[in-house]
């Protein structure tokens, strides 16, 4: 059902509409200023820029296109591979990463932009062999099902516990003057920007309250 | 994404004067909008200028008994920032109603108020779009419609601000501060800072080339009760299929403002008056001339119930 | 093995480490970051460049102009492929749609270039410099409109398209108390966190691809086909999945953009399909109108019940099975199902999670609510009343001209020679045990009558059956001096547990502990499984690993002098007749290696297998508002032995979640214009966050089926979403007494029927 009042123009080319043996109908004027709008931005080669910050403790200094992502930095340049790629635009929290003490997505910020901070990755939280009291809960209550939106989770989650701490309110905050209290609707409304299609949020949700009360 | 060049600013004058001089640049600050549409290509800056760092930062007390917030304030630290709290409470709600823990800790105050559509044909280049490709059509009109505006929209296009900040800002009738490249600075009242679509969809506000937020100013406190109520379908993570902020005081002097159904926050001073008078005439006043899409009609209805909920709550 | 009659008593029963509560062995790697998926093999396949995937901008016609030079010209870019430069590609039977497409062009996104670079930055760059043209041909794009097309596809998945038994006409005009109801369900995407992602190595005309696979020898196969090579020269490397849900079933065009990248760089070459792309390119389970009629007698039992269902794919594509459960779930002498098949030109139409049940109990389930309704009856008891022990229509053989030819003599009497009986079967012990534990008999009663503040509170029910299927699943098994057992087969483990189950069946097996058992999965290397999908792998992948274990046994016992049916596995050592060795000792002399496929026959056949749930669900609208938050949820599962109820339980709290945002929120919205799916990214396609889903129950009845194999196990991971979108659907309706028969039930659909507001 293809509607002819509709001339639909791709960012790469011209789409023609109508019956299916219709020819190309490109509109030349306006094909010509598109192009030349684009090779203006495009022609160059790369703008590489320096960056140095600390991943887990240790100082890198890195000379990356500064089109890269934190999130692709660690991944690709430091082999730092446990901040997940789920969706690359901030929709799922897979690569949520702790960058000076509060959890951001790393999909989203450049690295060059993080000059001198201190970055803290799944990896540093802990090891197979030492692990961080979270990931230990995680196990435990069978917080993850295929495991890759885990390090977010379990990123955020030990970052979202400081923010508490910190007295941040949420949208699950009644009363805005108080200090917010870590009940579970708290816990799953602050929780709610990393997503587990596997949907292990009932078992994330007791492990991250565990760990909240050996905490407190 | 295209190759872009990148620097710092060392000062608010200068990386307005960058910007203004510099044939493709964009200020960057949280990244968080702007780097997901150049990801897409939506948007195509060949230089960045990158304004953290600038001291921006800051939540201080005007000599009035407002609040200037810094344009970098990140959206966490305004929510939880006390006096904002205690005296800008549909402030606070609606920051926290909004987008992630995540996109908070990294979301300024500024790039909130210039953050863009999340309209579907908006974002996927293939398709038609006024505001993304001014010319090309709206591919929304007649499609998938039920995030669009109901009211001041155009036959250019139907989109709608996503902001919850904004609305609340409309509500508390916050004034945006601006640097130009030339060093003057100006104040632009919230509700006449983002435009409504009529046949240039592109210009979403009314910045000049080169013009810098530097802070919002918040006027002295209202008091009252203040509320801010999103409506989505998920529980949260989600924009507002319709949002409600509003500032009910006991003795008159009462504001409610809408989100998600234009493409600016909703507010109309005669509406306000007719609070007293009920969620119906309030909406009825409020969303006078709305012309829906078969598929958000419904939104018309949503609006005058959640208001209805709000006055419900204030009272209670 | 051949696994032909019920299985007797075997080494699993002792239970020691099976059907124990067991942290996932793979734990410690998944929540440190370490568990390599499919993009992150770094050092195993070195020099990698980045390929980047570009979809096609239209739904149907042809591309008239591809110029790749400025792309080519770009810096960093080492080739782009197109399919002018692809070299022949054949398509495997099991995908529908062209994995790599061009000139022609059959859905939205299909893929038509992979653009190659030394970088991800300049890969991405590049793919934005291709100028392409298109003449776009006119298409099908809605269901609706083409439902009096669609046609009969001959068979479903689970049987023939049409069926029938006794007069269903008849009996149903006759009934005294009739529904007769048309429910729709929506596009749905898996939306899986990982998206597909492969990296591709080619060595001597060897292709090596590490991607993210439920099966791993489909994988193998179809790409051999595809790209015209033997099967013998893929290798297909999946060890860790990042969910898949069945969007990972079938080859998907990383895996062909990677190996043509690569062949044409002349390098490894990784390529992730980047989210916005991933629903309109990848599989979705198909929208569904379904018309369901049941006539009842006053008492409540069923006389006639009827499900039709439509859904659309591209042309020699599959229909939706939502009919199937609805032949075998409640009783009723006269009955019939049909299915029909619309051509749409959206993206291929395929299976996620539960394919048929998911959607027909969405249906049949609301109906069966809307029947107790009618007829004053509780929902539970309803269900309970027409619970048959008995299949009360024989399924059909698709190969059989006449589908109604073995049912005709007798339907459901019990003393026909045709009955064919449920190998285990407790709905109604699901029901009863749900009702008391969650509180049925203190649930809202009368629509809209419950309220806590601004919000109306609903109670809402659901039966469910999900298929047990067998698949023939093979493993080799290692005993090494050590004392350790390595399993290996090519089975993956895609969130389901399975290191843990295998671990744990090879550890009940040779009597050792779970950490002495070394599990490798996912490589095209080991024996070939019966992967993950449909539920049966777990049961069947175990039951491989159980007669390889039964072969290492034997030559365990052979090498220390034992008669293996006297010898005892137990405690790291092997016992018979007063004398204990060592069970390491057996592989003093080097390594022991048995390996064995486990096949299914005979009893499997000779009985109807199945697994049955009953959902529970407590729902709160917002009276002014209409949105609906989910309360409480509990499922009680009925799926024979549970191996571990650790990850047993997770499998079913997935399902659950899946099943909420079913009934809530999922909805690909077609643009019937331009033949899309409009919401393509995670912001728009709207699954469950955290605080959409409340602390969750679940009960396993637990009994052990000896129907099923020697595991004596069924599935687990899809009986959790079939049922669960009706329960909140029926407890919305409870709520709120308005009755939406289109999903999802947002909010706009139950303005009208709130309250009135001041």
């Amino acid at each position: 059902m293809s509607d002819d009042r509709f001339l639909p123009v791709s960012r790469r080319g011209v789409l023609a509409t109508g019956a299916a043996t219709m020819a190309v109908s490109v509109t030349p004027a306006f094909a010509q200023t598109h192009e030349l709008t684009r090779s203006r931005s495009s022609a160059g080669k790369p703008s590489m820029a320096k960056v140095s910050f600390q991943v887990n403790g240790e100082p890198h200094s890195l000379e990356l296109d500064t089109r890269t992502s934190l999130l692709d930095a660690l991944r690709e340049h430091l082999e730092l591979t446990g901040s997940k790629k789920g969706c690359d635009h901030g929709q799922c929290g897979a690569c949520t990463v702790i960058v000076d003490g509060r959890r951001i997505n790393s999909c989203l910020t450049l690295a060059v932009m993080n000059e001198g901070r201190q970055i803290t990755t799944i990896e540093g939280l802990g090891s197979p062999e030492a692990m961080h009291p979270m990931q230990q809960a995680f196990v435990e209550h069978d917080g993850y099902q295929c495991g890759y939106c885990t390090p977010g989770q379990i990123c955020s989650a030990v970052a979202m516990l400081d923010e508490v701490k910190a007295g941040v309110p949420s949208h699950a905050t009644a009363d805005l003057t108080a200090s917010p209290k870590l009940t579970n609707a708290e816990l799953r409304e602050r929780m709610s920007g990393n997503i587990c299609r596997c949907a292990a949020y009932s078992n994330i949700v007791e492990a991250i309250e565990e760990v909240a009360r050996g905490a407190a | 994404m295209k190759a872009f060049t990148y620097e710092r600013a060392s000062s608010p004058a200068q990386a307005a004067a960058i910007v203004a001089r510099t044939p493709g640049a964009k200020f960057i600050a949280g990244g968080t909008n702007l780097l997901d549409l150049m990801k897409l290509e939506i948007e195509t800056p060949t230089h960045l200028v990158d304004v953290n760092g600038l001291g921006l930062d800051q939540i201080e007390p005007t000599p009035d008994g407002g609040l200037r917030i810094g344009a970098m304030v990140r959206n966490t630290d305004l929510a939880a920032d006390m006096r904002v709290r205690r005296d800008y409470a549909v402030l606070s709600h609606a920051l926290v109603a909004g987008a992630s823990g995540q996109l908070r800790n990294a979301a300024t105050t500024a790039g909130n108020l210039l953050q863009r559509t999340r309209c579907p044909y908006f974002y996927d280049t293939n398709m038609p779009c006024n505001k993304r490709k001014p010319g090309s059509g709206c591919g929304a009109i007649g499609g998938y419609t039920r995030q669009h505006a109901i009211i001041g929209h155009s036959e250019a296009c139907i989109a709608t601000n996503p902001s919850d900040m904004a609305v609340a800002l409309r509500a508390l009738d916050a004034t945006v501060e601006t640097i130009q490249a030339d060093g003057k600075t100006r104040s632009i009242p919230i509700a006449d800072f983002h435009r409504l679509p009529g046949d240039t969809p592109h210009i979403e506000t009314v910045l000049n080339r080169g013009e810098m937020i530097t802070g919002v100013v918040l006027p002295k406190p209202l008091g009252g009760v203040q509320l801010y109520r999103k409506v989505r379908d998920r529980a949260s993570y989600a924009f507002a299929i319709v949002s409600v902020a509003a500032v009910m005081r006991p003795d008159g002097g009462s504001r409610v403002a809408l989100g998600g159904v234009a493409h600016k926050p909703w507010r109309v001073e005669a509406a306000d008056a007719r609070l007293p008078d009920g969620a119906r005439a309030t909406t009825a006043e409020l969303l006078r001339g709305a012309r829906p899409q078969q598929e958000n009609a419904f939104k018309v209805i949503l609006a005058e119930r959640t208001v209805a909920a709000v006055l419900a709550k204030a009272k209670a | 093995m051949k696994f032909e009659t019920a299985a007797t008593t075997n080494p699993i029963d002792q239970l020691k480490v099976v059907g124990r509560p067991t942290n996932r062995t793979d734990g410690p790697l998944k929540t440190t970051g370490r568990a390599p998926y499919a993009y992150e093999h770094q050092v195993a396949a070195p020099n990698q460049a980045y390929g980047y995937v570009v979809g096609s901008a239209i739904a149907k016609g042809r591309i008239t102009k591809l110029d790749v030079s400025r792309a080519e010209e770009a810096p960093g870019v080492i080739a782009v492929v197109t399919a002018s430069n692809a070299g022949p590609l054949k398509k495997a039977n099991r995908n529908t749609a062209t994995l790599f497409g061009g000139p022609k062009i059959e859905h939205y996104h299909q893929a038509i270039a992979v653009v190659v670079a030394e970088t991800f930055e300049q890969a991405r760059a590049a793919a934005g410099l291709l100028q392409i043209e298109y003449a776009r041909e006119q298409g099908k794009f809605d269901l609706e409109a083409s439902r009096a097309s669609a046609t009969d596809p001959k068979k479903i998945t689970a049987g023939a398209s049409d069926t029938s038994v006794g007069d269903f006409e008849g009996a149903f005009a006759k009934a005294a108390v009739k529904l007769d109801a048309t429910y729709t369900t929506p596009d749905q995407s898996h939306v899986m966190m990982e998206p597909p992602a492969t990296i591709a190595t080619w060595e001597d005309g060897n292709l090596t691809v590490r991607t993210s696979h439920q099966m791993v020898d489909w994988a193998r196969s179809d790409l051999a086909t595809t790209l015209g090579l033997e099967k013998e020269q893929v290798r297909v490397i999946t060890p860790y999945v990042g969910g898949g849900f069945g969007a990972k079933l079938f080859l998907r065009a990383d895996v062909i953009a990677a190996a043509l990248g690569a062949r044409a760089a002349k390098r490894p070459v990784k390529v992730a399909l980047q989210r916005p792309l991933s629903v309109n390119n990848l599989v979705h389970r198909p929208a569904t109108i379904q018309r369901i009629r049941i006539g009842a007698e006053r008492s409540g039992k069923i006389t006639a019940i009827g499900h039709e269902s439509w859904s659309g794919d591209l042309p020699n594509g599959k229909p939706d099975g939502a009919v199937h459960q609805t032949r075998l779930l409640y009783a009723g002498a006269d009955r019939m199902t049909r299915t029909r098949l619309a051509i749409l030109d959206l993206p291929e139409a395929n299976a996620m999670r539960a394919p048929g049940e998911a959607t027909g109990l969405m249906a049949l389930e609301i109906a069966m609510d809307e029947m107790a309704e009618k007829l004053g009856l509780d929902p539970v008891e309803f269900r309970i009343i027409n619970d048959t022990q008995v299949v009360p229509d024989v399924p059909a053989e698709p190969s059989s001209d006449d589908p109604q030819a073995r049912s005709d003599s007798g339907g459901t009497d019990e003393h026909s020679a045709k009955e064919l009986r449920f190998s285990q079967r407790h709905l109604v012990e699901c029901l009863r045990t749900g009702a008391e534990k969650f509180g049925w008999s203190k649930r809202n009663k009368i629509p809209g009558q419950m309220r806590e503040g601004d919000w109306l509170i609903g109670h809402g029910v659901a039966g469910a059956i999900r298929g047990n299927k067998q698949m023939k699943s093979a493993a080799r098994v290692r005993l090494d001096r050590g004392g350790v057992v390595t399993v290996e087969t090519d089975m993956t483990d895609i969130g389901t547990g399975s290191y843990t189950i295998i671990a744990q069946t090879a550890a009940e097996m040779m009597g050792i502990p779970i950490d002495k058992v070394v599990v490798r999965l996912g490589d095209s290397a080991f024996p070939v499984s019966a992967g993950s999908g449909g539920q049966w792998g777990g049961n069947c992948s175990t039951s491989g690993v159980y007669a390889a274990c039964v072969k290492l046994r034997e030559a365990v016992a052979q090498k220390l002098g034992f008669n293996v049916t006297d010898a005892a596995f137990e405690d790291g050592q092997v016992r018979a007749s007063g004398r204990a060795l060592p069970l390491a000792q057996a592989a003093r002399d080097g390594e022991l290696v048995a390996e064995d496929v486990i096949e299914f026959g005979g009893v499997t056949e000779e009985s109807e297998q199945a697994t049955f749930a009953a959902h529970f669900v407590e729902v709160a609208v917002d009276a002014f508002t209409g949105e609906t938050r989910i309360r409480r949820m509990l499922s009680v599962c009925d799926c024979g032995r549970i191996l571990n109820p650790k990850s047993a339980r997770s499998q079913v709290i997935g399902g659950m979640s899946m099943g909420v945002g079913a009934a809530l929120t999922e909805e690909l919205a077609v643009d019937k214009r331009f033949g899309f799916f409009v919401n393509h990214d995670l912001a728009s396609y709207e699954v469950p966050v955290h605080a959409d889903i409340p602390h969750q129950e679940v009960i396993f009845f637990g009994d052990a089926d000896p129907m099923s194999s020697p595991m004596k196990a069924k599935g687990v991971a899809e009986l959790g979403i079939s049922g669960v979108a009706a329960a909140v659907a029926n407890a919305v309706y409870n709520a709120v007494g308005v009755r939406v028969r289109e999903y999802p039930l947002t909010m706009d659909k139950l303005l009208a029927g709130l309250p009135q507001i001041a």
